[in-house]
């Protein structure tokens, strides 16, 4: 990993993004820039998080408090994509359980783990907000739905080219 | 009746140019030029608009509580956390015509006073959440947000705030928290947010089609927007639809028409898939109780049940349930509700913060227990012991997470005991894979 900072870019959005709430009221541009740095670094590593917390004048333990509430912010490394799968009850309904064991099946990984290639992570999350489009899967901000198993087949043929 | 998504298929409705052809800002410009902010508050206390994000409040009335003092700044926070399993109608809305939320938070932010207003949209949604900003652009670049809106000397300010994955930032404290950038633990109530909510000043947080709804009301009158419905279930709802239905999807309807209709009509759902039968429905998102086939049907008294918040809790919890959220999760005779029932334990053990023993500890206790029900390893009295779990965690927290909690597993158990103990007195048929028990007589029974 290279040194920790923001392409300038990115630091131009920091500023827009802050300048959202009043004055003295900056921390809650918190959630916005961990998104951001996870865009960038992939995980919110300690370093990573330091580096959000000097950003935002705060206290490093400001930032991982925050950063482990919320399961969207990978807190160890993942794989190149990560694949976050809903479990909840519609999208098993929906044949869920049999599509994200293929999946598994797929990877020869489990929920949790990531290909030894780096290429895939796959997580377990908890619903999607897309009950009547499951089963459902994200990767980053996309969302795939109506899975099946050849589905899945296609999207990890696309993504592994 | 379609008030939010009558041109919800229109090609390109989310952009402004579009929406503006079909209508779209008529309502801020009504507002803004020819109405005060009490009158558009007077005419959504007219209209009977109950909270669409699933207590039912009405809106009109929790608009009145916002405390007003001199010199302080209010806000308008729009809660688009939308995570309730089985819900998702907000996202719909959004996604496809983002300006019906835009168009209706001006006319709230009008009404309330607040000059700065923000969408805190759940983290998942990121791609939503760029659909928003372009869609506020485009309202920016027409005068309609910003300084001296229409020339109306009204100045409001509109962001998108994300969220980072937790479903207990849906309960508007939580939100608030976690909009001030911490861990979204819910706040004690008092203060309530209309006297201290964001940053400590006067806060109102609406669900995403509550404040849709509001411009169709500055438009067409609180009365006539009252005049659709069921005695206090006025309007139109948007319904999330999903499971062993022919057209799962999200489903505006008027309140008053009935479950059945909703369910088997081709207009609605279009009826359970082919070759299977009705065994229960979760009619208003994972935290209401579940309800069998006739209950769902008819009320315990025998009659219709209708679409309307009464008529979903006629019989309390013994044999009703709630509209909630309008998650309308629909199972046939192949769900197992032990296996469902699971995965809502499982939610709410990940989604409680953790902040209330009774649900931190509870909410573990019921996932463990129903898990190994599940698995083969039950023992009898672990129904009991679920029942008396719930029991505790109802009503002994800070939040309604815990209630949302205890409610799915009691009413799992009030309605389908019977297949709890066949899985547990039967482990090596309840284990086998797609195994479901059938009910003796069961009208879903094959």
């Amino acid at each position: 990993m290279s040194k920790i900072v923001f392409p300038a870019e990115t630091l131009e959005l920091v500023k827009k993004i802050i300048a959202r709430y009043p004055e003295g009221k900056q921390k809650s541009a918190i959630l916005p820039i961990l998104h951001l740095a996870q865009a960038e670094w992939k995980w919110c590593s300690p370093e990573v998080m330091d580096y959000v917390g000097t950003l935002m004048s705060i206290s490093p333990i400001e930032v991982y408090e925050v950063a482990s509430f919320y399961t969207m912010f990978h807190l160890e490394p993942v794989g190149e994509h990560v694949i976050e799968y809903c479990r909840t009850g519609p999208c098993c309904l929906m044949g869920g359980v049999e599509v994200y064991d293929h999946l598994k099946k797929r990877l020869k990984i489990n929920t949790g783990e990531t290909t030894k290639d780096g290429k895939f992570t796959i997580k377990e999350v908890e619903c999607l907000a897309a009950c009547g489009w499951g089963p459902v899967f994200q990767i980053r901000e996309k969302y795939y739905m109506h899975l099946t198993n050849e589905k899945v087949d296609q999207i990890i043929d696309e993504l592994s080219k | 009746m379609k008030i939010l998504t009558e041109h919800i298929d229109v090609p390109n409705i989310d952009t402004i140019d579009v929406f503006m052809k079909h209508g779209g800002y008529s309502a801020v410009k009504k507002a803004l030029k020819k109405m005060s902010p009490d009158e558009v508050t007077e005419e959504v206390k007219k209209s009977g608009l109950r909270g669409r994000g699933g207590a039912g409040f009405p809106m009109g009335m929790k608009w009145s509580f916002l405390a007003k003092p001199e010199g302080v700044p209010r806000y308008l926070v729009c809660n688009a956390d939308e995570s309730e399993p089985g819900t998702f109608k907000d996202h719909y809305l959004m996604w496809k015509s983002p300006h019906t939320l835009i168009e209706g938070m001006i006319v709230s932010s009008f009404a309330l006073g607040a000059n700065t207003s923000y969408i805190y949209v759940r983290g998942e949604l990121m791609y939503v959440i760029a659909i928003l900003e372009k869609a506020i652009q485009e309202a920016y670049d027409k005068g309609l947000l910003g300084k001296n809106i229409l020339g109306s000397g009204y100045d409001l300010d509109l962001f998108v705030q994300p969220g980072g994955g937790a479903y207990i930032c849906g309960e508007e404290t939580a939100l608030l928290e976690s909009l001030e950038g911490k861990r979204g633990n819910p706040r004690n109530k008092p203060p309530f947010p209309a006297v201290k909510g964001l940053w400590q000043c006067p806060t109102v947080v609406n669900n995403v089609e509550s404040i849709a709804a509001t411009s169709w009301i500055v438009n067409n009158g609180g009365d006539a927007y009252a005049a659709i419905g069921v005695g206090r279930s006025t309007g139109t709802k948007l319904i999330s639809a999903s499971g062993h239905i022919k057209k799962p999807g999200v489903y505006e309807i008027p309140l008053g028409i009935t479950v059945e209709d909703f369910i088997y009509s081709d207009e609605w759902c279009g009826g359970i898939r082919d070759g299977h039968k009705l065994k229960a429905v979760v009619a208003g998102g994972s935290s209401v109780p579940i309800l069998p086939a006739e209950l769902i049907i008819t009320t315990a008294a025998g009659e219709k049940r209708l679409m309307t918040y009464e008529s979903l809790s006629d019989g309390g919890f013994v044999s009703g349930t709630m509209l909630g959220s309008g998650g309308f999760v629909v199972m046939d005779e192949t769900a197992c509700i032990v296996h469902n029932t699971l995965t809502f334990a499982k939610f709410y053990h990940h989604e409680s913060c953790g902040q209330c023993s009774p649900c931190r500890e509870g909410t573990g206790w019921m996932d463990k227990v129903i898990n190994r029900i599940e698995h083969g390893q039950g023992r009898i009295e672990d129904i009991d012991l679920l029942v008396d779990v719930a029991k505790k965690i109802e009503g002994n927290t800070i939040c309604p997470l815990g209630d949302a909690a205890a409610w799915p597993v009691a009413a799992a158990i009030r309605h389908f005991r019977d297949e709890f103990e066949w899985h547990i007195e039967h482990p090596e048929l309840a284990t086998k894979p797609g195994a479901v028990f059938m009910r003796k007589g069961a009208s879903w029974t094959k």
